[in-house]
């Protein structure tokens, strides 16, 4: 059908998708009326406390609360022993281990939750920790996951000792918990036998946390009346917390009701459920009064969710025109005390096999050994999907060094490498299944836009100059929007999604999605997607989150799979509604549904085109005037289960110029190509890509958690703890190209992580790029000034002549 | 502890509470007074989430002490709004997309609110090093940066 102007009017006038819509949720934000668990005050709430461990290891041989429970305002303290009784002492993570709730007989990190004491007044509640005596026996603690499974090695998990499992397969040793191993082992050794050329280095995802702005916190409140429990929580899945605590508590599903109102960004830090939102629902429960628990800064950089941690030995085998033959890939993953890394639960490395990355690998082969050390369990995806980071750092990484080895530039190894445009769907030695990609029309894209060639002759020069400049180059490719619920689950519930929508007879419309926002604006970009889908202008389209009594059943927001799997969850319940629409419209026109074609927001009479029903005219009649046959109403309901994952890509290049005698790197160019498929509002894709590459920034220059030998964490406030400032984070340039993913009903894939994800190799090959004319094959993130600094000054690079 | 009687002005509204000496204007503003726009994202000035405007200076509002403000005049992000008006500011974030969680963002406003009537017409530069005491973990600043630049636009031409 021609478009005519009047045709595009009434497009634009739904503000759709591919529109970059002004976001619905800023007015609210912009006036201080945003909604966050720590602005919620109930009347007689009080407040919990958590006690907390100064020791990595130690036994506890008693906790005296008498002065605790003597100060004025104190209600209770709660202890392991006081939980013990309704059998919540311990819990169960999502990776099938059992975390303790409170320290029981022992604490096996620094900063574990030992008690909490509850109070009217979080001051009282701060004075009466310092109150709460606990006499610890310290004991050697282990610190270095290298060391975890030496002869003499302490025993971290004594409730373990004897078991041979810990809920993902088979135990080698006390402070073992799993290996997981994919790809034809005997067939990767023999080809590497064989092979011209092969590169093997060690290289660390050292461990950070994502550290949102807003850190972690609940507030729980028990209704002993009617046996009701409401909790407000930090959560980036509230069914699934539902469900966990349902189950923890033995109070009927139908009767918690878990809302995470907004949040102040996730980035995979609240995914997991804390001992500290246990605690305080029990206190509630005990109590019946409502109980608010807000972690601290120092809190939450040491105990909630900390990610990476991956010690990886990364090889590859090629021919000696750089093409790969084979890629090997041993890590060890320190999961600290509790294996509780937030995962689908049969997935022990996550998605770690998508480790052959962007480039057509006959034969490959990945084992992860996790370990228990004294340090804070958790294992988060901090802004990617399971362990993608650190898949993508292995393999972007490893063809750098390949490159090097065989003199070929990162740019043509990577071109020599890649998966052609017509080899999708494609088949990777791993196992997975690529929807769609064009990966040399992206670095071609990238490459031109920023004069490669250029480039490298400025470097030459300045390298004869004996000036340190760097180019960084990442050709990613993500999986995200987990996932199939066959192939994904947590505590055995599918990871699907899920949508409900209303359209009202006055043609508004409402929907509510599994999901749960916490800052990539859904409320704007579901509502474009129901828009297009339905004809009816986004403004008119509300989205309601994150309340578990009204939304129905979703798997949360992690792992880039709103778009992906809630997206597609909107998209095919409008279609639901729509093929509704189409009965009532025959109805009303009187003809039968194939003389129907839709056009933008109404049904018209192929061949007659006056004759037409608008979606609102539609909405009016669902109510009072339907087919024999047809319900009343216009609502629908899809829980979707993808069929796939989606495999969103994209080519970044970065320019560093480092100061040879301070060590400090200054990222001159960071240029960004994406390609999502399908896009839905490009102004909130481009806000995503700039956050992302911040955090990729920060990981990759600066942040890190550090321990000393007894296993007290360093740098756990945000004096320490890197997080960029406006001074330090560099300009972004943004690009993208699409290609839709063909099994998702809009095309879409997902976008929010991909930055994240191929930005940290991305700064890290920049920074080694520098150095690359040397002979150092690989230098480990973080790249701050100092450790950049000892590599130069090694080299004697800065003596002044 | 004994309690201290205490009068302010909070967004130009007179202002009388019973406060412990030792209680942090944050906790103030936010459990007693219900103004719960200004934020809390470390308790140790570093994060700027609780910046807020007091006697004509920015402060991170979890390092001052509610006594501290005897006497004084605090604006918070709830007091931008004027006869029904946002605050050009307040116009820019949403145009220029310069917020995602928006946990950051009222001490953004208030930090770029003080920082335009100390430099109504800054570069780039001068907006980064302005602001560098208020970290965003959503948008890697870029769009921030934008909307400072447009209120200060606007504001010079208004
Ligand atoms: S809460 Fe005051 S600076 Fe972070
Ligand atoms: S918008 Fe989330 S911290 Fe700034």
């Amino acid at each position: 059908m021609a478009s005519t102007p009047e045709d595009k009017q009434r497009k634009e006038n739904l503000a759709g998708i591919g529109c970059a819509r002004k976001r619905k949720e800023d007015p609210r934000f912009i006036q201080g009326k945003g909604h966050y668990v720590d602005d919620i005050k109930l009347p007689d709430m009080v407040y919990g406390a958590l006690v907390r461990s100064p020791y990595a290891h130690a036994r506890i041989k008693g906790i005296n609360k008498d002065a605790a429970l003597a100060l004025p305002g104190v209600l209770t303290v709660l202890t392991a022993d006081d939980l013990k009784p309704l059998k919540l002492h311990w819990m169960p993570t999502l990776a099938g281990d059992v975390q303790a709730v409170l320290a029981d007989e022992k604490v096996c990190f620094q900063q574990q939750e030992v008690a909490m004491v509850i109070a009217t007044d979080r001051y009282i509640a701060a004075d009466a920790v310092e109150l709460v005596e606990v006499d610890y026996e310290e004991l050697p603690a282990l610190v270095d996951p290298h060391q975890a499974m030496v002869d003499d090695a302490p025993v971290i998990r004594e409730d373990l000792v004897g078991k041979d499992e810990a809920g993902q397969g088979k135990r080698i040793h006390d402070n073992h918990i799993f290996s997981w191993e994919v790809g034809d082992k005997s067939k990767t050794d023999a080809t590497f036998k064989k092979a011209a050329v092969t590169v093997k280095e060690e290289m660390l995802n050292q461990r950070v946390h994502p550290c949102p702005l807003e850190t972690c916190g609940c507030v729980a409140s028990f209704d002993k009346v009617n046996g009701h429990l409401t909790v407000h929580i930090t959560s980036q899945a509230p069914h699934i917390v539902r469900t966990v605590v349902s189950m923890l508590s033995g109070i009927a599903e139908s009767k918690v009701r878990i809302i995470s109102p907004d949040i102040g960004g996730g980035f995979g830090n609240k995914v997991g459920i804390y001992p500290g939102y246990v605690v305080a629902i029990v206190a509630s429960i005990v109590l019946g009064q409502p109980v608010k628990w807000i972690e601290s800064r120092i809190e939450n950089l040491s105990s909630t969710a900390f990610a990476r941690d991956y010690h990886m030995v990364g090889e590859l085998a090629a021919d000696k025109n750089g093409l790969i033959q084979a890629m090997r890939v041993n890590v060890l993953a320190d999961h600290g005390a509790f294996n509780s890394h937030a995962q689908p639960t049969k997935w022990p490395a996550g998605l770690f096999s998508i480790c052959t990355g962007s480039y057509d690998i006959p034969v490959a082969y990945a084992r992860v050994d996790g370990v228990y050390t004294n340090k804070a369990p958790g294992g988060v995806a901090y802004r990617c999907s399971f362990r993608v980071t650190e898949a993508v750092y292995v393999i972007e990484r490893m063809i750098d060094v390949l490159a090097k080895k065989l003199a070929i530039d990162p740019a043509e190894i990577r071109r020599r490498n890649f998966i052609k445009a017509d080899q999708f769907p494609y088949q990777s030695a791993l196992g997975w299944s690529y929807d769609s990609g064009n990966y040399p029309a992206a670095l071609d894209k990238v490459l031109e836009a920023v004069d490669y060639e250029g480039l490298r002759k400025e470097q030459a020069e300045k390298r004869a100059r004996g000036e340190l400049m760097g180019i960084g180059l990442s050709t990613f490719t993500e999986i995200v929007g987990a996932g199939p619920s066959k192939a994904c689950d947590v505590l055995g519930v599918g990871m699907f999604e899920s949508c409900e929508i209303r359209v009202h007879p006055t043609g508004s419309v409402i929907a509510r999605i599994g999901t749960i926002s916490q800052g990539q604006g859904h409320q704007t970009t579901y509502a474009q997607i129901i828009a297009s889908e339905l004809g009816i202008p986004s403004d008119q389209i509300q989205i309601e989150e994150g309340d578990t009594d009204t939304v129905p059943y979703g798997l949360g927001t992690y792992g880039s799979r709103s778009t992906p799997v809630g997206g597609a969850a909107a998209a095919t319940a409008a279609r639901k509604i729509r093929d509704k629409a189409r009965k009532i419209a025959a109805h009303l026109l009187d003809v039968s549904e194939q003389d129907l074609e839709w056009d933008i927001d109404r049904f018209r009479v192929e061949g007659a085109p006056d004759q037409v029903k608008t979606m609102k005219d539609i909405a009016w009649a669902a109510y009072n005037n339907v087919p024999d046959g047809l319900e009343m109403g216009l609502e629908s309901v899809n829980y979707y289960d993808p069929p796939n994952f989606t495999f969103p890509f994209g080519a970044y290049l970065c320019v560093v110029d480092i100061d040879k005698y301070t060590g400090e790197t200054k990222v001159r160019r960071f240029y960004a190509l994406d390609d999502c498929g399908t896009r839905i509002n490009p102004m909130i894709i481009e806000g995503q890509i700039h956050g992302g590459l911040t955090e990729a920034f920060a990981v990759a220059m600066e942040q890190q958690l550090v321990f000393d030998e007894s296993g007290s964490i360093h740098g756990n406030s945000l004096m320490d703890y890197f997080l960029p400032t406006f001074v330090e984070t560099p300009v972004w340039e943004t690009d993208y190209t699409v290609t839709p993913s063909p099994h998702h009903p809009l095309g879409a894939k997902g976008v929010a992580e991909s930055p994240h994800v191929g930005g940290i190799p991305c700064f890290s090959n920049a920074v080694n790029d520098a150095f690359s004319h040397l002979d150092i094959k690989h230098i480990n993130m973080p790249h701050s000034a100092f450790r950049v600094w000892k590599t130069i000054h090694a080299q004697g690079l800065d003596k002044r002549t | 502890m004994a309690k201290k009687h205490i009068s302010f002005t909070l967004n130009r509204q007179n202002i009388d509470v019973l406060v412990e000496p030792r209680e942090l204007l944050i906790h103030v503003i936010r459990e007693q007074l219900q103004k719960t726009g200004s934020h809390i994202g470390c308790e140790t000035s570093h994060c700027g989430a609780c910046t807020l405007d007091l006697n004509g200076q920015s402060v991170k509002a979890c390092t001052v002490l509610a006594v501290q403000a005897e006497g004084g005049e605090v604006l918070t992000v709830e007091g931008l709004l004027q006869n029904d008006k946002l605050h050009p500011l307040q116009e820019a974030f949403m145009q220029e997309h310069g917020l995602q969680c928006g946990f950051c963002t009222p001490g953004m406003l208030m930090r770029a609110y003080r920082f335009l009537q100390e430099n109504p017409q800054p570069t780039e530069a001068e907006i980064r090093s302005g602001m560098a005491g208020n970290l965003c973990r959503c948008t890697g600043y870029q769009n921030i940066i934008k909307a400072v630049q447009t209120a200060a636009k606007n504001m010079a031409s208004a």
